[in-house]
């Protein structure tokens, strides 16, 4: 099989790093060119020190992109959709790790993002890249928009409840955890080391913008009973998301047990982590470090409608480059845990 | 070896045991991690195992 050639728009942030880091070690894949306008003629291993002697690419502008196959882009939000007919022009298949696609409609980018998209026409042609959401699209798509991490991580716990009358929720309080990592390389007064380290910061109690995804994919409105808070805690990556979940039927562990089955059972990436004795009894982000699972789990209080469900994974990878190569391994016909297989690290 | 399984009695997974399975063996569902007891083979019945208690800082 001849390689699928490959290039990467924004190379030199974390989720650039990350997709290098993933696709020099798939077999079916060459890279092409990986772009950075601030580091353009320099060695990728001066940016990204992990990747010495494996690599000897070198960082091109953008300008200088040529023709591939794939090519995805890791660029800051916001920066895609201003160049997308040129990007458009470059590849038959694009992933776009950013947030410049992934809502359907103009309104909601005016209610999320504050923005009139300049491209209102191209929303739809984009599948939102939750693979466990959307797989049958994505394996004919051209065109993809990678999730939020957040979303990611609150939609893979939540998604099963709300497609089955069981369990669907009344009312739904999302409460994630992040990593440093997921506000991204460039440096900030908050990101100073005196000021970060240590802090548990809520950085947004209400109206974060992964919500309009989330209430997309559930098909719910913009008033709806869902709630969401996200805070910065003391790891690099990993996200933590603590659902609460009121029932709007009675419902036991065994009829949760049956719906993430009955969603999940197949899924790859997926494991239902729910145990009642050691030390891992519910999803742990630090032991999902590298790899691309999404570990969920749940306990449902037998005294009420409360069900908590706990979703963990690594945000640079199911939460973006590792959910891009897996949407990837779909669009190509390649087996979907190509490139992917790392088990993570114990202890870590 | 012919199987028999048997459901969880907590998450409902199908639990495989060999045919030679015994009163009193315990198994562990490879689902949800509970240790389960065989309490009749014929039919076959689990029950979850008895826990040794496990200070879990509280």
């Amino acid at each position: 099989m001849s390689k699928i050639s490959v290039s990467i728009a924004g190379g030199s942030g974390y989720t650039g790093g990350e997709l290098l880091r993933l696709l020099l070690f798939h077999p079916h894949v060459k890279i092409k060119q990986v772009t950075s306008e601030k580091y353009a003629g320099k060695p990728v291993f001066k940016i990204h020190p992990n990747l010495r002697t494996i690599t000897s690419l070198r960082f091109s502008t953008i300008e200088e992109l040529k023709d591939c196959d794939c090519l995805f882009l890791a660029l800051s939000h916001g920066r895609s959709l201003h160049k997308i007919d040129f990007f458009c022009g470059l590849a038959p298949k694009l992933i776009d790790l950013s947030s410049d696609f992934r809502l359907l409609t103009t309104e909601q980018y005016r209610r999320w993002y504050g923005i009139n998209h300049p491209r209102p026409e191209l929303l739809t042609q984009f599948v939102y890249g939750i693979p466990e959401i959307h797989r049958q699209e994505i394996k004919s798509a051209t065109r993809v928009a990678c999730a939020g991490c957040n979303a990611t991580a609150a939609l893979l716990g939540l998604y099963p409840l709300y497609q089955t009358p069981l369990c669907h929720p009344a009312k739904t309080i999302v409460e994630v955890k992040a990593g440093s990592s997921q506000s991204g390389r460039s440096p900030s007064p908050g990101s100073h080391h005196p000021e970060r380290n240590g802090c548990y910061r809520v950085y947004q109690p209400t109206g974060h913008r992964h919500i309009g995804e989330i209430l997309q994919e559930l098909s719910l409105l913009w008033d709806s009973s869902f709630h969401f808070t996200a805070t910065s805690v003391e790891m690099v990556r990993g996200i933590q998301a603590v659902s609460h979940v009121f029932l709007s039927e009675p419902a036991t562990e065994k009829d949760i047990w049956k719906t993430y089955r009955q969603f999940y059972g197949s899924e790859p990436f997926i494991r239902i982590v729910k145990d009642n004795s050691g030390l891992y009894r519910l999803p742990e982000p630090k032991i999902l470090s590298g790899t691309n699972f999404c570990d969920i789990g749940f306990s449902k209080d037998p005294l009420s409608d409360h069900l908590v469900v706990v979703s963990a994974l690594d945000n640079l990878m199911k939460g973006a480059a590792g959910q891009a190569v897996q949407n990837f391994n779909i669009m190509n016909g390649l087996p979907e845990k190509t490139a992917l297989n790392f088990p993570g690290l114990h202890p870590i | 070896m012919n199987q028999k399984n048997a459901g969880c009695p907590v998450c409902g997974a199908d639990v495989i045991f060999d045919e030679d399975i015994v009163n009193g063996e315990l198994v562990v569902c490879s689902e949800c991690g509970l240790e389960l007891e065989v309490t009749s083979t014929s039919p076959l019945i689990l029950k979850e195992a008895p826990q040794e208690a496990e200070d879990w800082g509280e």
